[in-house]
């Protein structure tokens, strides 16, 4: 969204557009934001068709609301919001509401891999050394693909509010700022999910290529 | 200046990528970070993944009847505001 947002107008010149019936603008906010927005909303139903009808929904709910925005945040900010209201609701009616109350504050991350970091010793595992050097890069085209994939199985595989908090942040390149007033959620909490989401996804690529070894 | 070990630099990767860190603190990190190479490669594949994160493909797009619904009631909402 970040990326396909900065190549919208600035807010007001959007707002003004959008209330003035403009159609073409309309349009070009769905196009920059719809996809990063069914990727949130799936976080929070269970199939990909209830992800179409909660974007529809908010879009509709956009629509009619679009007079009574005040810019008290940005217009990325508030349609998210919306967004994220939107998909509780329905969340709920499919029983899989995701409470953001401090009880994730107790909650552990996920159970494996990532414990191995905070060891009483402080000492990082051996192989993280040794493959590093495969790691990802925009250059190296086919085990970026493969990677890819196996961090979107990584992905799917958190709680649920680490992946909502790390789709925002890392997939979608929204700030902190803006994942804390969508969420409704601490800057605090904020980094707590980040890093044991961005830790888990760390670990599972480590898994993966312990388990292929080094491609040829 | 804080001394770090390696087990605090590891939970602070994020607050440091973050920026919010205190200035001994950051001092602190950067130090570890200059002599400690694992802790250093630790922090760029923490950046790896977020970059290949920040790079992943969407894996689905707004259905065209559902546009085209929002489109058309976008359309009808001006009609009648109008």
């Amino acid at each position: 969204m970040a990326l396909a947002g900065g190549t919208l107008p600035p807010d007001d010149v959007v707002v003004a557009a959008l209330r003035t019936g403009d159609e073409a603008a309309f349009a070009a906010l769905l196009d920059a934001w719809s996809r990063g927005m069914l990727r949130l909303a799936r976080a929070y139903v269970s199939t990909d068709d209830s992800a179409q009808e909660v974007v529809q929904d908010a879009w509709l709910a956009v629509v009619e609301g679009i007079d009574g925005f005040e810019g008290r945040s940005s217009l990325k900010t508030w349609v998210h919001r919306i967004l994220v209201n939107t998909a509780k609701k329905r969340g709920v009616r499919e029983n899989r509401a995701i409470p953001w109350s401090s009880a994730f504050e107790r909650q552990g991350g996920p159970s494996d891999g990532s414990s191995r970091f905070s060891g009483e010793d402080g000492v990082p595992p051996g192989p993280w050394k040794d493959f590093s050097v495969l790691w990802p890069t925009p250059e190296d085209e086919a085990l970026a693909s493969e990677v890819r994939g196996q961090i979107a199985a990584a992905l799917a595989g958190l709680p649920d509010r680490q992946r909502i908090v790390i789709t925002l942040r890392d997939v979608e390149g929204c700030t902190s700022e803006e994942v804390c007033e969508i969420l409704d959620i601490s800057a605090a909490n904020q980094r707590v999910l980040l890093h044991r989401a961005r830790t888990w996804v760390r670990a599972r690529i480590e898994a993966y290529f312990e388990t292929v070894g080094r491609p040829a | 200046m804080k001394r770090f070990r390696c087990a605090e630099v590891v939970e602070l990767v994020t607050v440091y990528l973050e920026d919010a860190l205190d200035e001994p603190a950051r001092l602190g990190m950067e130090q570890h970070l200059a002599c400690c190479g694992e802790c250093g490669h630790r922090l760029d594949q923490f950046r790896a993944v977020i970059g290949v994160l920040g790079a992943l493909p969407s894996e689905e797009d707004l259905r065209g009847d559902v546009r085209d619904r929002l489109l058309s009631a976008f359309r009808d909402r001006h009609r009648r505001g109008a």
